[in-house]
């Protein structure tokens, strides 16, 4: 299961990688498996100010739908509109041009909440 | 004790794990939901040839003659006038014009009968067929001796007629007595997919070796039970839990042409005294956002006139697709309606069936 090292994480499985106050988020690797091909995600609408573990998004599969949330509060300033017609992206490369939104982070403390890329591995472990 | 050590394992259950698959709880049964993906899976499906293990499916063998021994009585459709190995299906009711099941009929000499049920019915089905049978008949449940492996897709005939000739000769809905490695198989030209297949039923112990044989093949892949619900949602047949229970009248399930109205069968009187309530329909999202069970179906004007039995994602379509029960009046081909929740609606516009159309299931 590929983690990414200098992201964070949630115990849902979404990830966020923090620069300046810009959050970038999506699913992380262990989600997009458990999830099976992506075939719609309902992305968030722009300018919107979510909460912290807030459900923003949508992510549908063949057979199932997932809530998705956010990772750190703030607004949202791009969606990865790509996805809207190749939602494959988020099986591929899910860390990468599978990414699905972008935050303008409100409260940099809030990333304590969140889980290290070692001990979301632990995690993981946690659930087998 | 956990809900897996309950479940069933079919004969092939360690070399679905072996194989990689994905397992799953389904009807009682520990099944492969799916191998590599459920996209990569329908597409070699409706493209080339698959290989299913069917074996959690009941299989009931009756002898007598359908009319004396009460076989006739049981089921909806005509049986008496089917020519030898031929296979009709149709369905099975309590009292109230409930469907207990629905089923397909073989028959396999003029009193020699095999009757295929849904996997998850399996018990109540055999105390209903043994309720009603009478001393005529002789009732065997067969469903634990008996595997079933399907066959589907395009190029399913030019694989199987190599190692069970003849199979080639089988018109859709017939069937016959054939040997693959010197083991006996019943193989039917039937299926769940909406593409050219056949269904072989072989003894229990000997399916792994059939399995083996038939994905010797290179041009045969296995596939699981997630994209079997996707072909057969494309396709609209119903599957029992979904679109068939034992609250819904067969007409309000569009099972009218699988019930013969000039004879006598258990529950008729109660399906012809009860007007239906609503009708199945047939709807494709505006969207790639899918329709799942249990949704709420609206009209234009936002007023619920239905419920989603069954939603998936087509492949084919590159759209959600639905089935669901909705008002009368609603279920034209045409005519827009919503599918979601108070809060949260999308659209879509209903169909006719089949959502597929280019299956080569006859060809």
């Amino acid at each position: 299961m590929e983690i990414e090292e200098n992201f964070l994480y949630t115990k849902e499985h979404e990830w966020v990688s923090i620069e300046d106050n810009i959050a970038t988020m999506g699913i992380t690797d262990y989600a997009q498996e458990a999830l099976g091909d992506v075939t719609y995600v309902e992305l968030p609408e722009e300018e919107a100010e979510v909460e912290q573990f807030e459900q923003i998004v949508s992510v549908e599969s063949v057979k199932a739908a997932s809530d998705i949330y956010s990772p750190m509060g703030g607004k949202i300033i791009e969606i990865n509109r790509k996805l809207e017609d190749t939602p494959a992206l988020v099986n591929k490369d899910c860390y990468g041009k599978g990414w699905i939104a972008k935050i303008e982070v409100r409260d940099m403390d809030e990333s304590t909440n969140l889980m290290s890329a070692e001990e979301y591995r632990n995690y993981l472990d946690s659930l087998h | 004790m956990s809900v897996e050590t309950s479940l069933h394992n079919t004969p092939l259950a360690d070399v679905h794990v072996a194989l990689g698959a994905k397992m799953v709880g389904f009807g009682g049964w520990n099944m492969p939901l799916q191998y590599e993906s459920i996209l990569a899976e329908w597409d070699y499906n409706r493209k080339t040839v698959s290989l299913f293990d069917c074996s959690h499916m009941g299989e009931f063998m009756i002898k007598g003659d359908a009319k004396a021994c009460g076989l006739d009585r049981i089921v909806t459709q005509t049986i008496v006038d089917m020519p030898l190995k031929t296979c009709r299906y149709g369905a099975m009711l309590n009292e109230d014009g409930g469907v207990i099941d629905d089923l397909i009929v073989y028959r396999k000499g003029p009193e020699d009968w095999m009757i295929v049920v849904n996997a998850s019915n399996i018990e109540k089905n055999a105390k209903h067929f043994r309720a009603h049978l009478n001393s005529h008949a002789q009732f065997e449940d067969a469903s634990f001796k008996t595997a079933k492996l399907d066959l589907q897709g395009p190029q399913s005939r030019d694989v199987l007629k190599v190692l069970a000739p003849g199979v080639e000769k089988l018109d859709y809905y017939t069937f016959d007595q054939f040997q693959i490695n010197g083991i006996p198989c019943l193989i039917s030209r039937t299926g769940y997919t909406g593409e050219l297949g056949f269904e072989i039923y072989c003894p229990w112990e000997k399916c792994k070796e059939i399995w083996k044989t038939i994905l010797t093949h290179d041009t045969v892949k296995p596939t699981g039970l997630g994209v079997r619900d996707v072909l057969r949602v494309e396709m609209c047949y119903s599957l029992y839990g979904h679109e068939l229970d034992e609250t819904i009248s067969p007409l309000e399930a569009g099972l009218d042409k699988f019930i013969d109205g000039q004879k006598e069968f258990i529950g008729r009187q109660a399906v012809s005294a009860r007007p239906p309530r609503h009708t199945i329909g047939y709807f494709i999202s505006a969207s790639r956002k899918s329709p799942r069970a249990g949704n709420k179906i609206y009209d234009a004007a936002g007023h619920e006139i239905g419920m989603v039995t069954s939603g998936t994602f087509s492949p084919a379509l590159q759209a959600g697709i639905g089935i669901g029960f909705m008002s009368r009046h609603s279920k034209d081909a045409g005519v827009e309606v919503f599918f979601g929740d108070e809060k949260n609606k999308a659209a879509a516009v209903v169909a006719k069936r089949p959502f597929y159309k280019n299956g080569s299931l006859k060809s």
